[in-house]
């Protein structure tokens, strides 16, 4: 094209050393490019939090880097509970996890789901007590009450939750108080109690309400941390969390004026 | 010899392969076999041999995940056993989005797209190492097996054994991908897991041999073959294939009607000898 134009000049041939500097920057230009819509998307399909996961699980973020998607502790479930995550399912791709108000885990003995792991992602030895598989020491999630939509705590009688519980009598409670409206009968309260329950579901898939009013959360999701701040000084075990305690020192700075001048002054502007 | 079966034999073996180990697998949750469970990404064959994607493996590594024995013997077997029948072979006779490029491929053909698309590839071959490098430092950076998150192999796989979902998107997007935009694009430029495998199999065993005194330069084979600049040696010299990209699929061999293809075991005096 620039022959044809007499008083332009032609440009240069690009040499090898320049054509090598300007591939390898497209390369790495487009490397960088790719690599940040990649790992947009990867935070983005692993963000889920609200996802119950087989016995044994590792903690999130360790599972989600040791879980290989192989699917082989959902051909190991007997009633079909554990299913892979579809694209569609918005959870991350190809783990395993269970809805308990479809399917919950029905807590079998011999845990077939958590030895056939090949990566430990499912960790034999968390759900064992001794070496010894046990079940009852599984920790999927934690049962939640919402006492707004609880018919037991309307008053009418159902103890449905608490009759499906495989930890009969331990993971969750019947608490039973007075109902001062009608003067004459109980509440009978299902009440759960964190140190016991497994997770599995049980309850939720019984629970007679439309929408559950018992329901799974996964444990960072469901519970609190009072931290170190808080120590119950009457419980000798408590007190043990002392020991890990850090010393945080806040530093509140003095005003340098006087109280008078302060109270003087516009306080107004100071708080806004 | 030139007949039907002659022709398509290893073709044949290869879809037999393909959709046999599908279905084992699928049996395997669908009906408790236990021929061949998990799937593609880590299996346990008969009950008892593990075997893992070594790539996946190498993610998780990359990611900083513990490495169980369970998982590391899995990795073992199936690097060797690759190692043994040709690092891609795992890409023309396991894979099952073969089938689904094969078919953009032979619709390419058909068509005359690629009169469209012209001969000269707009990509380079070489973007798979570059996904590979780009696949282990997102899954340093990022603490997740970042390719295993994106993959339409797992995705289609799985999909199959456990479910699709909106999986078949995925195979939709790469048979558009490569009627329409490149030739053998996903399998041949872009896929990480071929790029894996074709570093392992410039080490494997097995690998086509070319015999130039029967070679008439019909270059048919050059025509079939998937990754065609591995046959550089065509008619110009009696050479074994030696890239690692070259996938084992046997098309060359089989649309050969001259006997100047064939299966042979690497030699590896001749590979010190003759180079690459």
């Amino acid at each position: 094209m620039s022959e044809n134009i007499p008083n332009k000049k032609k440009k240069p041939a690009l040499t090898d050393r320049r054509k090598f500097i300007l591939n390898m920057a497209r390369g790495a230009g487009i490397a960088a490019m790719g690599g940040f819509i990649w790992s947009a998307f990867v935070d983005e399909v692993t963000a889920s939090q609200l996802l119950l996961r087989p016995p044994g699980a590792l903690k999130e973020s360790d599972f989600l880097k040791t879980c290989i998607k192989c699917g082989l502790c959902v051909e190991a479930c007997p009633y079909d509970t554990l299913v892979l995550a579809k694209p569609g399912d918005h959870k991350p791709l190809g783990t395993p996890y269970f809805t308990p108000r479809e399917v919950p885990c029905y807590m079998c003995p011999d845990i077939p789901c958590v030895p056939v792991c090949p990566t430990g992602a499912l960790d034999t030895s968390s759900v064992s007590t001794d070496g010894v598989l046990d079940i009852n020491s599984a920790d999927m999630g934690l049962a939640v009450v919402d006492e707004e939509s609880c018919i037991a705590f309307w008053g009418i009688q159902c103890d449905a939750c608490y009759r499906a519980c495989p930890i009969l009598g331990e993971a969750i409670t019947i608490q039973y108080q007075k109902n001062e409206r009608t003067g004459k009968h109980a509440f009978m309260k299902p009440i759960v109690h964190a140190d016991a329950c497994t997770g599995c579901g049980m309850c939720e898939r019984a629970c007679v309400t439309e929408k559950p009013a018992i329901h799974i959360l996964p444990r960072e999701v469901a519970q609190g941390k009072a931290g170190d701040y808080y120590i119950k000084g009457w419980d000798k075990e408590d007190e043990k969390r002392l020991v890990n305690a850090k010393e945080i020192k806040t530093v509140t700075e003095i005003s340098k004026e006087s109280a008078e001048d302060k109270l003087n002054g516009n306080l107004l502007e100071d708080l806004y | 010899m030139k007949t039907l079966w002659n022709n398509y034999r290893y073709l044949f073996f290869r879809r037999f392969t393909q959709i046999g180990l599908l279905i084992l697998y699928f049996g395997a949750n669908a009906w408790g076999w236990k021929m061949l469970q998990g799937n593609l990404s880590s299996s346990l064959i008969m009950n008892t041999i593990p075997m893992s994607d070594p790539y996946a493996a190498l993610q998780m590594l990359a990611a900083g995940a513990i490495m169980a024995t369970n998982l590391l013997v899995g990795v073992a077997v199936a690097t060797l056993f690759y190692f043994v029948i040709g690092g891609r072979a795992f890409c023309s006779w396991v894979c099952p989005i073969n089938m689904v490029t094969d078919a953009a491929n032979y619709l390419r053909e058909v068509t005359g797209m690629n009169k469209v698309t012209g001969i000269k590839q707009p990509a380079s071959r070489n973007i798979r190492y570059w996904v590979l490098a780009l696949s282990l430092i997102i899954s340093a950076i990022m603490g997740v097996t970042a390719f295993e998150f994106i993959s339409p192999i797992s995705m289609v796989h799985r999909g199959i054994v456990f479910g699709i979902g909106f999986g078949w998107a995925a195979v939709l997007i790469i048979f558009l991908f490569d009627l329409f935009v490149l030739k053998n694009g996903w399998c041949g430029h872009i896929c990480p897991l071929g790029g894996f495998y074709s570093i392992l199999g410039k080490f494997s065993l097995i690998r086509v041999k070319h015999l130039e005194e029967n070679c008439t330069l019909c270059m048919k084979c050059k025509v079939v073959c998937p990754e065609n600049h591995v046959l550089h040696m065509i008619g110009k010299e009696s050479l074994p294939v030696l890239s690692g990209e070259c996938t084992n699929c046997a098309r060359c061999i089989e649309v050969c009607d001259d006997d100047a293809l064939n299966f042979s075991i690497r030699s590896m005096a001749q590979n010190k000898k003759m180079g690459e």
